[in-house]
């Protein structure tokens, strides 16, 4: 199987706009992606018309749009954690998550104070990633970021005969995400809680589903221990 | 007849010349000034390094001693700019490296360093003095060992807010026995121990050393027997100071405080134990600059520190201090010129400390010559805005983030059009601005109108159309940078703005409404600009061409389009067709 080429589809054709793997809020569509804007559900004003002047910034089609996507904004979840807002840095995200834990050590996986890069591989693909779990809260979001990290190589993969939806990476039975944790053991990605999976994680490997069969069983069992 | 003096007596005028702006202007005078300059020119600043190339540098300035360049945009610190974009350093320092033996400085911003590079770096320049790399990656700290063993004349390592692949602290025992010449060390965000007793060693031996700022897993335990070899410091960053609080370890540190008697600027803090704090009541007086951004301790506790630094300048702190902290300190701290205060829990829907706009108004009128304010809050009004403005005419930095997206004035649920407005009717010297909360197009308006010495604006979620960013381009005089994020402007004000955009460094759009169209026309029109298209849902030419494109980044630039593009990022050429790297 190509892993290696990042085939150009012409998505639109083939009707897998819905389906694309991307970070923005569900049912935006194109145009109303690039906003990713917030509810802000006091009193927020919509958009005013604009006004004409010599420049011809007045459009009624564009006012009629937004109102529309307006409405549409309506309906998504109150809150979405929008990508680099705050405006904060890496660095500094983590305090409260550092008193939060009181006296307990953050490992330091790399330098940055508070930083967990951990390497990425996903069977069939060329070359390894890492992400920065600190920059996460919850496992969606990181779901999120390894689809968009590893969306080149599914493209590769896609049956094309099937006219099959884009598979959505770690929702589909073909893959599977896994880690390695702190005694060597390898785990599905879900069973914890976040922030006990990020103290543990060492590394993380999204595997083929043929291989992880009876992995499940294992966590159920690690966890108990813990507890 | 021509008069003219000899060159020697030119050159020697110019050595007094330091800053850029007046060297360039001397440079344009007549052909044999520019000559003369360009061979004692030692310093150069490259604010992107796509906007010029090495050997164009190299060329026209043969003698540098010390370069500064910086990389990715602003806008990289907030993780928008996506991995692999660019700013490598390697060409510009294997460049050098043949054409400036007696390179002394390297300062670097948010590029990508290698190992390689710094192994070259310390190989090449037999006199290198000064290596800083601020907000920089792609190195590990055997890159950092090949720096500390062969350097032998290294002044500053600086290594300020960097992402290092830390694979172990033995780099600094790298630094040979007989080398004492080190004057500034910050290894701040280094995450691995180093070897204690080389540290001491080192320390005790570099009887220069003014600026000390360890990293975090040095022990608060420890710090005094550090600050005892170095009574002379000028600025220091201690560790973690979680270490339980233990009477010896306490008068430990208040003797070493106490012997430093020309400390300045103090930082650190991490996970401090408020009951550690008094320790440094000695200095506190003579202290101009605190960093207390890394430590988590409540309002009273700050409090007791901050009102024994009368000289206080400078103070980086967590919101922790809340209103009731910045009422004292703008009670205590009447020299105060620069406030940031940082959010310790940033993402929660809900405030966890009673901070609000109102501690921020206070310090605006208790603190004559406050003029950089960085503020994180999750309230704000007009009025409070208007305040601000008219107590602080002399503001020359403003960066307001109310944490909620559109977030209106709290009591009114207006937009915060007009305290804005007055922040840049008042502060006739402003030069940086970030704004937040609701906007709408009126607020360009005004800052169109009055904000001429404006050089760098920051946009996130505001305005209504593209006549909010034609009021920007076209008003702002004196604008060089201009970075937008989930605005609703598109094709038009960019086009009409288009010749603008040669005046300025450069200009970031994320989540906007550009469409592709527009950005082939940009390309098509502007020669000297690098219309760069950053798009990772694949070439935009599939896509039909009124699609917004993800990112847009444009800069001025005479080295033409930049050959180490990766596969997410298009230049709009002059053919107006796509060109790949």
């Amino acid at each position: 199987m190509e892993v290696g080429v990042m085939k150009m589809v012409n998505k639109e054709k083939l009707g897998l706009k819905e389906t694309e793997l991307r970070l923005g809020l569900p049912g935006t569509d194109e145009e109303i992606m690039a906003k990713n804007l917030i509810m802000n559900s006091n009193g927020k004003r919509g958009y005013k018309e604009t006004v004409d002047l010599k420049l011809n910034f007045s459009d009624m089609d564009r006012t009629d749009d937004r109102k529309e996507k307006n409405l549409h904004k309506e309906k998504t979840p109150a809150k979405a954690q929008v990508v680099g807002w705050p405006p904060v840095r890496s660095f500094r995200k983590n305090i409260m998550e550092v008193q939060k834990n009181g006296s307990e050590e953050t490992t330091d996986k790399t330098g940055m104070g508070g930083a967990a890069f951990v390497k990425v591989s996903m069977d069939g693909a060329p070359y390894l990633r890492k992400v920065d779990l600190k920059m996460y809260t919850t496992y969606q979001e990181l779901f999120d970021a390894l689809g968009k990290m590893f969306s080149s190589f599914t493209i590769g993969m896609m049956d094309f005969m099937n006219e099959s939806k884009l598979i959505d990476l770690l929702n589909d039975s073909d893959y599977v995400p896994t880690y390695e944790d702190k005694d060597g053991d390898w785990m599905l990605v879900g069973d914890v809680p976040w922030k006990m999976f990020v103290e543990s994680c060492k590394r993380l490997r999204i595997m083929k589903g043929t291989e992880a069969i009876g992995l499940a069983p294992r966590a159920m069992e690690k966890c108990k221990n813990r507890s | 007849m021509v008069y003219s003096f000899p060159e020697e007596v030119l050159e020697y005028v110019f050595a007094f010349l330091s800053s850029d702006k007046d060297r360039n202007a001397v440079s344009l005078v007549c052909k044999s000034w520019y000559e003369i300059e360009r061979w004692c020119r030692r310093r150069v600043f490259i604010g992107n390094c796509y906007a010029v190339s090495p050997q164009i540098m190299i060329r026209r300035f043969p003698e540098v001693r010390a370069v500064k360049i910086k990389g990715k945009p602003h806008f990289a610190d907030f993780n928008l700019v996506p991995e692999r974009w660019g700013a490598y350093v390697y060409p510009w320092i294997s460049a050098m490296a043949r054409s400036y033996p007696w390179l002394e400085e390297i300062k670097l911003k948010r590029m990508v360093v290698t190992d390689e590079s710094l192994e070259l770096i310390s190989k090449s320049f037999k006199n290198f003095k000064v290596l800083s790399l601020s907000s920089c990656e792609g190195f590990t700290t055997d890159g950092l060992s090949s720096i500390a063993a062969n350097c032998r004349n290294l002044r500053e390592l600086d290594l300020r807010e960097s992402e290092v692949e830390d694979l172990s602290g033995h780099w600094l025992s790298h630094f040979p026995d007989n080398f004492t010449s080190l004057v500034s060390l910050n290894m701040s965000c280094l995450g691995s121990e180093v070897s204690f007793s080389a540290l001491e060693r080192l320390i005790s031996r570099c009887p220069n050393l003014k600026t000390l700022w360890l990293n975090r897993a040095v022990p608060v335990e420890k710090l005094a027997s550090l600050l005892r070899r170095a009574p002379q410091l000028v600025e220091f960053g201690t560790g973690a100071c979680s270490t339980e609080i233990r009477t010896d370890i306490f008068s430990n540190l208040v003797e070493a405080f106490s012997g430093c008697k020309h400390l300045k600027s103090l930082s650190g803090f991490w996970d401090v134990v408020p009951a550690y704090l008094p320790a440094m009541y000695s200095v506190c007086s003579r202290i101009t600059k605190l960093n207390l951004s890394y430590a988590t301790v409540q309002s009273p506790d700050l409090v007791e520190l901050i009102s024994q630094c009368s000289n206080l300048k400078c103070l980086w702190v967590l919101d922790y201090i809340e209103d009731a902290g910045l009422k004292a300190l703008s009670s205590y701290c009447k020299d105060l010129q620069e406030l940031r205060v940082f959010p310790s829990d940033p993402y929660s829907a809900e405030p966890n400390v009673s901070l609000t706009e109102q501690g921020l108004v206070t310090v605006s009128a208790g603190c004559p010559k406050l003029q950089s304010v960085l503020y994180f809050c999750r309230q704000m009004s007009n009025a409070a805005l208007i305040a601000i403005a008219r107590n602080r005419p002399n503001l020359i930095r403003f960066r307001l983030c109310i944490i909620e997206p559109q977030a209106p004035d709290y009591l009114t649920l207006e937009p915060l059009d007009t305290g804005f407005g007055a922040i840049v009717e008042h502060c006739k010297e402003l030069r940086r601005l970030s704004l937040s909360g609701l906007l709408t197009d009126r607020v360009f308006e005004y800052i169109g109108t009055h904000a001429k010495k404006l050089e760098m604006l920051s946009l996130a979620f505001a305005g209504d159309s593209d006549l909010g960013l034609h009021h920007v381009l076209s008003g702002c005089e004196s604008l060089r940078k201009l970075e937008i994020r989930d605005c609703p402007f598109g094709d038009r004000a960019l086009l009409a703005n288009a010749a603008k955009l040669e005046t300025m460094r450069s200009l970031w759009m994320s989540s906007c409404s550009v469409s592709y169209g527009a950005c082939k026309l940009l390309g098509q029109k502007m020669p000297n600009l690098n219309v760069e298209v950053i798009d990772e849902r694949g070439p935009p030419d599939s896509r039909p061409e009124s699609i917004s494109v993800e990112k847009l980044y444009v800069y001025r630039t005479v080295a033409g389009p930049r050959a180490d593009k990766p596969d997410f990022v298009w230049t709009m050429d002059e053919d107006g067709a796509l060109r790949f790297s």
